[in-house]
């Protein structure tokens, strides 16, 4: 056997030297949506939460919830909430063995970018 | 563990510039990591300068020219320079290929070369490959089988040869697997694109009489299933193979097998 590593090899670069590619990024993006939207619910909860509190403590979770950050982190949340599904919605085909090349794959990926913000704009105008 | 930046002795450091070529009309920049074990000091991205009228259509060309020519203690695996060997892997214009099969005109503007991604660095561009190796070989690959030795060989229908085209081609480069976030962060337990395809070569080969075995044996958290169908693998495989269907069909006979 080779002697592994030995003296003080250095590790070779990797995250800041690779290209991003449409597969890795819209791969990663699930799970940041998926995490972010973790801690938008911990915003809503602590909405109910203060409601459930009284009125004085509800007066100011509901300022901060409906001040424009507060909008800005709901509307995140709702194009999160569309990304996180559709990319779901693409695990679920390719656990069934479905579109494993990297036409498909790249094709399903841009679907669930440019889905997710249509249907951002499409629910915002229906509600 | 997910560790996103460099060790402290693997930060890069900007190197030494080549005087340029005298008299080339067409030049072009090459930024090339290099590290050695003799000097004590960190890695750091040398910039040469080659004459592209005199120089070969495949990024090895220019590699190689610059070993000749400019500075002869830059070191890189290479063998038989028509992408069959597999030693030329390496990191060229931001993603994993061979050296020998990829030309310079797929390449817009400086030409940047590091070794395979996050590996220990033997020297330059030469990563050690020792894990990714044992890796390879814990996966059996070779024929395994519990009937008698049959008279003359094991012999396969024409079905059952074709399931094996598209997984024997692997040259074993390493491309793929350290083209791989996954591989990144748990490239220790997790087995990596490349000794996957080459496990499920084995699985769906008809003449296998291990197949549940070989099933058992990947039935664990970080083995097979630390896959998260990224497919950098695909999107890099300089012999245009799918890796990531290897183990996406790995997973599929994981479910069949219990329902």
């Amino acid at each position: 056997m080779a002697d592994v590593n030995r003296g003080d090899r250095p590790l070779s670069p990797h995250l800041t030297i690779y290209r991003p590619q449409m597969t890795s990024i819209s791969s990663i993006l699930t799970r940041i949506t998926g995490n972010a939207l973790i801690v938008a619910t911990l915003m809503i909860v602590w909405w109910l939460l203060a409601a459930a509190t009284g009125p004085e403590y509800f007066e100011t979770a509901n300022a901060f919830v409906t001040s424009w950050f507060g909008d800005l982190v709901l509307t995140l949340s709702l194009w999160a909430i569309w990304y996180h599904y559709l990319a779901g919605l693409r695990h679920l085909i390719w656990d069934a063995g479905r579109c494993m090349d990297i036409k498909s794959a790249e094709k399903l990926g841009w679907i669930c970018v440019i889905g997710s913000v249509v249907l951002t704009i499409l629910t915002i105008i229906i509600i | 563990m997910v560790q996103f930046t460099l060790p402290k002795n693997s930060r890069i450091t900007t190197g030494k510039t080549w005087p340029k070529p005298t008299g080339a009309k067409n030049v072009r920049k090459f930024s090339i990591y290099r590290w050695t074990p003799d000097d004590g000091a960190t890695p750091r991205v040398d910039t040469y300068f080659v004459d592209m009228d005199t120089c070969g259509p495949m990024v090895l060309d220019a590699l190689i020219k610059i070993k000749n020519e400019i500075d002869p203690t830059l070191s890189f695996r290479r063998s038989c320079r028509e992408g069959i060997c597999g030693s030329c892997a390496m990191n060229i214009d931001g993603i994993n290929t061979l050296a020998c099969i990829y030309g310079m005109d797929e390449i817009k503007g400086d030409v940047k070369i590091y070794p395979l991604p996050h590996m220990p660095v033997v020297r330059d561009l030469i990563p050690d490959l020792t894990h990714f190796y044992a890796q390879h070989a814990s996966i059996m690959p070779w024929l395994e089988t519990k009937t008698n030795r049959p008279a003359k060989e094991w012999r396969q229908s024409i079905e059952d040869r074709a399931k094996l085209d598209g997984l024997y081609e692997c040259v074993m480069c390493a491309s793929c697997s350290t083209a791989c976030p996954s591989y990144w962060w748990n490239g220790d337990k997790y087995l990596g694109p490349a000794a996957l395809l080459h496990a499920y070569r084995w699985i769906i080969d008809s003449r296998d009489e291990a197949t549940g075995e070989r099933l058992d044996d990947l039935e664990d958290p970080f083995k097979l299933y630390r896959c998260h169908t990224i497919m950098n693998c695909t999107k890099t495989c300089p012999k245009g193979l799918n890796p990531a269907k290897a183990i996406s069909e790995i997973k599929k006979m994981m479910v069949e097998r219990t329902v």
